[in-house]
């Protein structure tokens, strides 16, 4: 690791104070949190920060109910505590689900969800600090192109990077039109969480809109009493402690065998959190059979593109949609459940 | 836990010969690389910070209080193996994707390679040292022994400790439910079985002894 010298605010607005005049990211200075991304990528000598804001001792680690169905979560949250959570666990499995078949459990009982919908991709490129790399080295070029490029995405890619988003939250989180709360040191604000990512286009250094001082502080969310209808499929090489290859996130709103709304998450294939909306808008309406989930997962992956290795991601894609629609549609609910 | 310690909480005994003073006084200890899986592949070992900010961290450490001052780079594996000369805590990857250096940490089991000493300041840390005793083991380090959960023994420790915060969190409840929460543990002796077997065994007995202690 480069040097850095290190600080521990103890309240947010201290952070954020503390942290803005350290410029551009990837120069500048950097919040820590769980640090389990970016302590691994500073020994790698991928990123270097000067600095390091250690939020650590902020509180923010509450799950609350804040009535009329709207939850609150803090940024501090630990994966392993929001896996555990009624909150998620009964209301919306897909959170849950999302998040203990992410990572490790000692990975997860360290990892926030602030820096969980933060962490950076595995392309190996990214990660090598010694290929050519638009992300990491704005400008070098793109060296997963033509490389080994089996685990990186099929959608949203642009011809100056193909990073794959590595998470899993993210992609169920975007199902429940969650609210973004930051921190700067000119004061806080909202940000829808579709907003939050943006594909790499051309800059792919470039990954949220949050500014260089920006913390993010907490979530919002609506949990629609139907989200108990909602599964986290993820395709991998291995079962357990892999990335996806392929995930989707569903949640279900059933009439009977008819669907009255259906909410889809890509995972794995995609170069930010996606959401599939064309194909959620195909599925409203129908009777939910195996021919029409596999319409609704080739709708998915119009446009979805390609590089050799990653070919296959396209078929596994589908088919893990199919599997998740179904899946979910196949979910009994108790009413205990839903209390 | 305080009783079950040596005076210094290092786990070491008088008039012993460790592998790692026989290593230090040979010809061998120059080539002592660990293997690295995954990523990192250039990093042999853990970087000791020569330079940079330090940092006054506190620290309890298998029942004893320690202070110190650090260059700010230093990870807890850094600490607990090159300041206290706690090597039963292992260097695998040095990425958090093998698991060799978990560690308790407030109870809670942690990847001590990606988790900077500085962040970790005022908690008390369990190592493999602090466990049990070689003459009061752990009931998990005894199962580990039942149950052959090992072959060459490096990644024994962090296995070790993670089964304990497998059980404590409530995750062994059956040998599928143990898989999934101990994957994060990689064993490359392949010595999956007996380790399942160990934690299903020692399940309750870890239970007892976590509210004995």
């Amino acid at each position: 690791m480069r040097p850095f010298s290190y600080h521990r605010p103890s309240s947010p607005e201290d952070a954020v104070a503390q942290v803005a005049p350290m410029g551009p990211a990837g120069q500048g200075g950097a919040f820590l949190a769980g640090g389990t991304t970016i302590v691994d990528l500073m020994k790698l000598h991928v990123v270097a920060p000067p600095s390091l804001t250690d939020i650590g001792a902020l509180g923010l680690d509450a799950i609350e109910d804040r009535g009329d169905g709207t939850l609150h979560v803090g940024a501090r949250v630990t994966m392993a505590a929001a896996a555990e959570h009624p909150a998620f666990r009964d209301r919306a499995p897909v959170l849950s689900d999302a998040l203990w078949k992410a990572a490790s459990p000692q990975l997860r009982n360290v990892a926030t969800l602030g820096g969980n919908v933060l962490q950076r991709t595995r392309c190996p490129y990214f990660r090598d600090n010694v290929s050519p790399c638009n992300k990491r080295d704005p400008g070098s070029g793109c060296a997963a192109m033509d490389g080994i490029n089996r685990l990186l995405a099929v959608l949203g890619t642009s011809d100056q990077c193909i990073a794959s988003y590595a998470g899993d939250w993210a992609n169920a989180l975007i199902l429940f039109d969650a609210t973004v709360e930051t921190l700067t040191a000119d004061g806080g604000r909202d940000i829808a969480f579709a907003d939050l990512h943006v594909p790499p286009q051309d800059h792919p250094e470039r990954e949220t809109i949050l500014g260089d001082d920006e913390l993010i502080t907490g979530y919002r969310l609506q949990i629609p009493e139907w989200a108990r209808r909602s599964v986290y499929v993820k395709a991998r090489d291995r079962e357990s402690y892999a990335f996806a290859l392929a995930s989707a996130a569903v949640a279900l709103d059933m009439d009977g065998d008819t669907v009255r709304e259906a909410r889809l998450g890509l995972g794995g294939v995609a170069t930010v959190p996606w959401r599939a909306r064309e194909a959620e808008g195909f599925l409203a309406g129908k009777t939910l059979t195996e021919d029409v989930a596999t319409q609704a997962a080739q709708i998915a992956f119009q446009g979805a593109q390609g590089f050799g290795h990653n070919d296959f991601k396209i078929p596994l894609g589908q088919n893990t949609v199919v599997k998740a629609l179904l899946d979910a549609a196949a979910v009994q609910l108790t009413e205990e459940a839903g209390q | 836990m305080a009783s079950r310690q040596d005076k210094d909480g290092r786990g070491r005994f008088p008039g012993r010969v460790t592998r790692r003073g026989l290593l230090k006084g040979s010809a061998a200890s120059g080539v002592a690389a660990l293997g690295s899986y995954g990523a990192g592949a250039q990093e042999v070992q853990s970087e000791t910070a020569r330079s940079g900010e330090t940092v006054d961290v506190s620290l309890n450490i298998n029942g004893a209080d320690h202070s110190f001052t650090l260059d700010a780079r230093t990870t807890l594996l850094d600490l607990l193996r090159e300041r206290m000369d706690l090597t039963g805590t292992k260097v695998g990857c040095n990425h958090g994707q093998c698991g060799a250096c978990t560690i308790l940490l407030d109870g809670t089991r942690i990847n001590s390679c990606l988790m900077l000493a500085a962040a970790a300041d005022g908690k008390a840390i369990t190592t493999i040292e602090g466990l049990g005793r070689p003459d009061e083991l752990h009931p998990m380090q005894a199962a580990f022994i039942q149950h052959d959960g090992f072959q060459c023994g490096y990644c024994t420790p962090g296995q070790i400790l993670s089964a304990v915060g497998c059980v404590t969190e409530g995750h062994a409840g059956s040998r599928p439910e143990i898989r999934e929460y101990m994957s994060g543990n990689l064993c490359r002796c392949g010595a999956y079985k007996g380790i399942t077997e160990a934690v299903a065994e020692a399940r309750d007995a870890t239970i007892e002894w976590a509210e004995a202690t």
